[in-house]
């Protein structure tokens, strides 16, 4: 023992005394909502229009939790010489009790179909009901906030960029 | 008023301290640590930041079955939680709350019998432990009476000490007798008993017969139920009475740094053991459990030794003065 004795014991009595005087950090949960970062996951909402059904979501997907399914449908477009054909969305399920949340779908998603929303709040009592069909997933759609806005001092987006470009040559 | 009036109004009194006092002392043991700990601890028992928890964790216990373990000592396990109990609700009859008598029996031998009382925990402690028939219960017995036997010692030196400043058994007789120089020269005494006391009554850090992160509950650990909330409720009680015996002894029980004694005496007295809970409280949440050669160390090595010298330091001065 070469420090004095009761060292250890002065100081955490200090570092209690001290905490106890301080606002505690707890918030409570069901009466306050919880401050929620930014890009925060918390379920996957759906555009059902923006989906092509491209299937790239689901390929991508690693534990295989997205279903869809689809059939064409014909449109006749006037002045077309010819009717066009049209992917039109059947099912369009995520399992929630398989997604492992890594947004892969979201990142891969070229039409913008697929967001995070940061409702947390779909627990279930039946694991069966973890599966989203469409109309859920749409549902969650106004709950996604806003893109965060760009950083000043970043570099601008290639969009913005390449259309500075375009408009400079025309 | 007849004698049995006053017989049964001091008796309802100490049966209502003793009910209320310990569950005061359990919620302010949840509150202080949960905001020691940056917690809010219970919130939601009786609406009002969980003041009604520990009476929701006594309708809890009474609801749960009351299991004795199929080899276990029926009679002496079933005993031991108000064994454990009963010593502290004794204590509580001759611990003065505040002058001329207010006291629900003086005692000529006041100390003399708080300290034998006391010194029946370990008999609980130890029937509990054996009458499990649970090696867990066993070891954290056999640890408890080795903590409680070696304790023992320095608890009653700096008792003795005090008494013999005093010179008197009583505990009345004893704050009568206290002046606030004794803060000085009672000062290692103070320490000396209050380290006793905790581990007397097993709080951290002095909880090794319990040691939950090795021994399960220790003796506890068969218990369930009401029983088991005997034990926990003798352990608040425990606080209580120390918390009582160290404001009586060294901290001039009813004794305030301004006249009123008279009227404010029990006030005085009462501020004073919630102070010495308080502390007890905080001690649990600052420091971590000693180790058993530790533990004993302490006692054999730093305590008795102090005790000791203390005595003799009593002895000169009470010879000078």
């Amino acid at each position: 023992m070469s420090e004095f004795p009761g060292k250890g014991l002065a100081k955490g009595l200090a570092v209690t005394l001290k905490t106890m005087t301080k606002r505690s950090t707890t918030r409570q949960y069901p009466d306050t909502p919880p401050d929620l970062p930014p890009r925060s996951r918390g379920v996957i909402a759906l555009v059902e229009e923006n989906c092509t059904v491209c299937m790239l979501c689901a390929r991508e997907c690693p534990d295989w939790c997205i279903y869809i399914d689809s059939h064409k449908e014909e449109v006749q477009v006037p002045g077309a010489a010819r009717a066009r054909q049209r992917n039109v969305l059947d099912q369009f399920d995520i399992d929630f009790s398989l997604c492992m949340y890594c947004g892969i779908c979201i990142e891969v998603c070229p039409f913008d179909a697929l967001y995070w929303s940061p409702e947390f709040e779909y627990a279930e009592y039946d694991i069966r009901d973890l599966l989203h069909d469409k109309e859920r997933l749409g549902d969650w759609v106004e709950t996604v906030p806003p893109p965060p806005a760009h950083d000043t001092n970043g570099e601008p987006a290639k969009e913005e960029t390449a259309a500075r470009k375009t408009q400079l040559a025309g | 008023m007849p004698v049995w009036v006053e017989l049964v109004l001091r008796v309802l009194a100490v049966v209502a301290a003793f009910l209320t006092l310990p569950l005061l002392i359990g919620q302010t043991e949840h509150k202080v640590m949960a905001h020691m700990q940056g917690r809010l601890g219970p919130m939601y028992a009786g609406a009002f930041h969980g003041w009604a928890q520990l009476i929701a964790d006594g309708v809890k216990f009474v609801q749960k079955e009351d299991v004795t373990p199929r080899e276990a000592d029926r009679p002496v396990f079933r005993l031991a939680p108000v064994v454990a109990l009963l010593p502290y609700l004794v204590v509580l009859l001759v611990i003065p709350l505040g002058p001329s008598g207010l006291v629900a029996q003086p005692l000529d031998i006041g100390l003399f019998f708080v300290l034998s009382v006391v010194g029946v925990g370990v008999v609980s402690v130890l029937m509990a432990a054996w009458a499990s028939a649970n090696k867990y219960a066993l070891l954290g017995g056999l640890r408890a009476a080795a903590q409680l036997l070696g304790y023992e010692l320095p608890f009653v030196l700096a008792a003795a000490s005090v008494a013999m400043a005093a010179g008197t058994l009583s505990l009345p007789g004893i704050v009568e007798a206290w002046r606030p120089w004794w803060l000085l020269w009672q000062f290692p005494a103070m320490v000396i008993f209050f380290v006793a006391g905790l581990a007397e009554i097993r709080r951290p850090p002095f909880d090794m017969p319990i040691a939950d992160s090795e021994l399960v509950f220790g003796y506890m650990t068969e218990y369930t139920g009401l029983r088991f909330a005997f034990f926990v409720l003798a352990e608040y009680v425990g606080i209580l009475v120390i918390g009582a015996l160290t404001t009586v002894l060294f901290l001039g029980g009813w004794k305030g740094p301004f006249g009123l004694d008279a009227e404010l005496g029990w006030l005085w007295t009462l501020i004073k053991v919630a102070a010495v809970s308080f502390v007890i409280i905080w001690f649990r949440v600052a420091y971590p459990r000693l180790r058993e050669d530790q533990l004993q160390r302490l006692c054999w090595l730093v305590l008795v030794p102090l005790a000791l010298a203390q005595l003799v330091l009593t002895v000169a001065v009470k010879v000078a003065l």
